[in-house]
């Protein structure tokens, strides 16, 4: 069910490509995060969808209508920026009412809309205030009233969490889950920040250098990477190099049968450090030291000398004796854990 | 280790030398002020005592005060007239990068070098080919030119600062150009504006060099008249009424100190 | 796409008008202006529009035109260089001063900027005259044993126009001294320099840009005031500008003051951006 479609959106600043040739088709409902390191054209791509930066060339449509003919004003999307951008010269109920009264509302629905909204973000009895005497935290809901209570089709919103500190982004990451769910606003999240998309979205769109990597669901993306910059972008990863001949695998003193399709030559072998196991010797596993050994309570974190220098390891703590710092191990990995790629020698 | 005291402090030399500053700063201005007190028909200091006499002769001269009200006129309308000039160049200026951008900034600031006297030669001669000479209309226009650089400097300094995403927020919402410009960007430069329409004021209100040429007796200012009758004679009265200048503008700095800041509004600016 | 095209016109739409207007009514007349100083002009045919450049080489020919831009250009050095002395250390000391005082140091010291200047002027009149109050104390206190005129001397308007000016040298190092990290000065004074060498080591280098920039504005401002010498100077000590005036207002000249308006004009424009150019190559890596 197509409701917002980019089509090979593209912007390009003079000769730099921020954002090439972009694919999207997001569903009424869903909630979608783009993902990616600073700079790699995700505020670019909300700004085009918003109307504030024209697209070098493609095509955005909401509901088979052609956005991109529309000024910022006329497109009726909710907005939320990293700033806040809150009207500092209004109180926070002007600011939530200012989207009503641009759309003719009289002054008595207007005041059960902004009430219904700032109840929704839990400002019920903020009305009155000025922002600048707001928390952080605060001036973000008041934000996110205000860009709902118009009930925009799509909401957008561009590092919305990433002013806040730690324990208050978390708190808020499930309230926006919440009221995301609540009013069922389609919702594009702009963040650099792997678990928050997690966290929140039912797709990840994962961005680099102004093309999308792999667009899956958070847990499709981070157990079966298209690459190895989403591998190493999605939490951590341990990359090996290593060669490719006859299909097989040769990596760190170990050998094992490739990947259909994988052509002789350097590779790359990335495995998650808590999809790797200690077992007993095998041509197929990596030989290494135990260098360190940390106990985090419910798991154990191993750093382990290779061939191919220091490999992170993660085990549950299931009661069970584990290696010493110092000991002789063997890694030991299923291959559907492996991700294997080309590498540029 | 004892140097570590005075760092930061003024020494007794230091402080000497502020207050010769100061004094040297304030002394004409205050001698000015003191002689309009005289109770003598000639120029002295007040020594038998405060006669306000000089201020009530200042009645007996209309044409002074015809050539304050004019002033006052002047300097409000052509201080609001750059101010709607400097305001859209202000924003274009500060939120695009466009061709010839530039050289509109130095255009508009370029009245802040080209000596006052030249721009009253260039206005005389324009105003007499088109025969325009002793109108205060043209006197506005002059006076535009003139303050329209302190009028921008200030708006964009205030546009510049201002975050743009307010501005997308408010488009986003609803509000088309015109209204986001109304309701959102107006209320968040206006202390940029307000600022600058009231240095503009004094400048127009100050500015002599250009205007002696373009004045008529008809359509004449204060301080052209007082430049014009100091050439001649200096009397109590001159002093009297420069007094009354200078108590206006001790208020009108006052506000802008409280409201902008008297070491940001002048960084960069340029008259005398 | 006409949105689009639309789009790129607004920066245009928002600055047309103030362009018109400068090119209507400052580069118009200034044209009009270089082009007047090749006319003619005779006492009683007044202004001929014929191209001569009669004007320009009586200026240049003339003994009279060069001692007038000698004692321009002097003045104005000069102007300059006090501005610089006392404005200098003034706002290094204003900026060392304990802010319960500062603000009320600068308005003193800045509000001066905002007071007509034949207020200002007219002030010193009344103190250097011959007849004037800084004669009348000097010579109670027996330093002076006869009154000495300032009044219409080069050293009176060279007074004058130090007072009229040295705010904006103050202002320009004030901005550089503000940018100045003052942990740099204390580390200085930790490793055991001096006062002196501290000021002649560590902040002079880092606001001579400041007091550069502040020297060319003083100095711009000095070769084109008008009401200072006009007044202080009287009609015989005239200055380009107050020649220029002369040249229009009394003699009816206009061919020629023009000549003499543009000549200020360009030579001061040389002058600026001249020093400017070579400001921003010397100082470059300060700036950055
Ligand atoms: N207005 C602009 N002019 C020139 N380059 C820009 C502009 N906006 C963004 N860019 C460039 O485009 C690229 C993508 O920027 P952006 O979309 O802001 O990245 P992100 O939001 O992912 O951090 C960056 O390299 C940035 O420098
Ligand atoms: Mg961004």
């Amino acid at each position: 069910m197509a409701h917002l479609v980019l089509d090979k959106l593209s912007k390009a600043f003079g000769n730099q490509q921020a954002v090439s040739e972009l694919d999207l088709t997001v569903a009424k409902g869903e909630f979608v995060s783009l993902l990616g390191p600073s700079g790699c054209g995700k505020t670019t791509t909300l700004q085009m969808i918003a109307g504030f930066v024209e697209p070098t060339s493609g095509a955005v449509t909401l509901d088979g209508a052609d956005l991109l003919a529309k000024p910022p004003s006329k497109r009726g999307l909710g907005i939320v920026f990293q700033s806040y951008a809150l009207f500092p010269h209004m109180t926070v109920a002007e600011n939530v009412g200012f989207g009503l009264e641009m759309r003719g509302l009289g002054r008595a629905e207007r005041d059960s809309r902004i009430t219904e909204a700032l109840t929704l973000v839990g400002l019920a009895s903020f009305g009155e205030r000025y922002p600048r005497r707001m928390s952080g935290g605060q001036q973000q809901r008041v934000a996110l009233a205000r860009a709902l209570v118009i009930r925009p089709p799509v909401l957008l919103l561009d590092e919305p969490l990433s002013n806040l500190d730690a324990k208050l982004r978390e708190g808020m990451q499930a309230e926006l889950r919440a009221i995301q769910r609540t009013t069922g606003t389609t919702t594009i999240l702009v963040t650099h920040d792997q678990s928050e998309a997690m966290a929140l979205s039912d797709r990840i769109v994962v961005m680099n250098q102004g093309r999308i990597e792999q667009i899956a669901a958070p847990e499709q993306a981070y157990a079966s990477p298209a690459s190895a910059f989403v591998a190493g972008f999605l939490g951590k990863t341990n990359r090996l190099d290593g060669e490719c001949t006859d299909q097989r695998i040769s990596v760190a003193g170990a050998a094992f049968a490739a990947p259909a399709g994988t052509a002789s030559g350097p590779v790359t072998v990335s495995v998650r450090p808590e999809r790797i196991a200690f077992g007993p010797a095998s041509p197929a596993a990596i030989p290494g030291r135990v260098a360190t050994r940390v106990f985090q309570g419910a798991h154990w974190l191993f750093e382990i000398e290779t061939a191919q220098g220091a490999v992170s390891v993660i085990r549950q703590n299931t009661g069970e004796g584990v290696p010493g710092e110092g000991d002789n191990v063997h890694l030991h990995a299923a291959s559907q854990d492996l991700l294997v790629t080309e590498r540029r020698p | 280790m004892s140097k570590r005291g005075e760092l930061g402090r003024n020494g007794p030399l230091a402080l000497a030398f502020n207050g010769l500053f100061l004094a040297f700063m304030l002394a004409p201005i205050l001698v000015v002020c003191v002689v309009a007190f005289t109770p003598e028909g000639y120029l002295s200091l007040p020594r038998r005592g405060l006669s306000l006499r000089w201020f009530r002769a200042i009645l007996d001269y209309p044409e002074f005060i015809t050539a304050f009200r004019d002033s006052v006129w002047l300097g409000a309308l052509s201080s609001t007239i750059a101010i709607g000039f400097a305001v859209p160049a202000a924003l274009a200026i500060a939120r695009y990068r466009f061709a010839g951008r530039e050289t509109l900034l130095s255009l508009m600031m370029s009245p802040l070098m080209i000596p006052h006297v030249v721009l009253g030669i260039a206005f005389l001669r324009f105003f007499t080919q088109i025969g325009l000479t002793g109108n205060f209309f043209g006197l506005v226009i002059g006076h535009v030119i003139i303050v329209t650089p302190f009028a921008l400097r200030l708006v964009l300094a205030a546009s510049t600062g201002m975050d743009q995403r307010i501005e997308h927020a408010a488009a986003s919402l609803g509000a088309e150009p015109f209204t986001v410009f109304r309701r959102v960007t107006l209320p968040l430069i206006l202390p940029g504006v307000v600022s600058g329409w009231v240095l503009a004021f004094i400048t127009s209100f100050d500015e002599v060099s250009m205007t002696v040429f373009i004045a008529s007796p008809a359509t004449n200012t204060l301080p052209v008249r007082l430049f014009l009758y100091i050439q001649d004679n200096i009397d109590p009265l001159v002093c009297s009424i420069s007094t009354v200048l200078i108590v206006l503008m001790a208020v009108l700095m006052v506000v802008l100190d409280r409201v902008y800041g008297l070491d940001r509004l002048f960084v960069g600016t340029g008259k005398g | 796409m006409k949105r689009r095209r639309a789009a790129t016109l607004v920066p245009y739409f928002l600055s047309a008008p103030a362009l018109l207007l400068f090119l209507a009514v400052m580069i118009v007349p200034l044209i009009m202006t270089a082009l007047l100083s090749f006319y003619d002009w005779g006492q009683y045919k007044g202004i001929v529009p014929e191209f001569t450049l009669k004007n320009w080489r009586e200026m240049i020919a003339d003994d009279y035109f060069l001692e007038v831009y000698v004692r321009t250009l002097r003045i104005s050095l000069l102007v300059t260089l006090f501005s610089a002395l006392i404005g200098v250390p003034e706002a290094y000391i204003l900026n060392r001063m304990s802010p319960r005082w500062r603000p009320l140091c600068l308005l003193i010291v800045l509000g001066p900027l905002l007071i007509s200047v034949v207020a200002r002027t007219l002030g010193w009149a009344l103190l250097l005259g011959s007849t004037g109050f800084l004669n009348q104390a000097l010579v109670s206190l027996g330093l002076l044993s006869e009154p000495v005129g300032f009044m219409f001397t080069e050293t009176g308007v060279v007074i004058a126009l130090t007072h009229v000016l040295a705010p904006f040298m103050l202002l320009a190092v004030w901005a550089a001294l503000q940018r100045l990290d003052g942990k740099v000065e204390q580390a200085a004074f930790s490793l055991g320099a001096s006062q002196f060498s501290v000021i002649r080591k560590v902040v002079l280098p880092q606001i001579i840009p400041g007091i550069l920039s502040g020297s060319v504005i003083v100095f711009a401002l000095a070769a084109s005031a008008f009401a200072t010498p006009a007044i202080i100077g009287g009609r015989r000590l005239k200055v380009a500008s107050t020649l220029a005036y002369d040249e229009f207002l009394n003699t009816l000249n206009w061919p020629l003051g023009a000549a003499v308006a543009v000549l200020l004009l360009v030579a001061l424009v040389a002058i600026i951006v001249g020093c400017n150019r070579l400001i921003e190559r010397r100082f470059a890596q300060v700036f950055e």
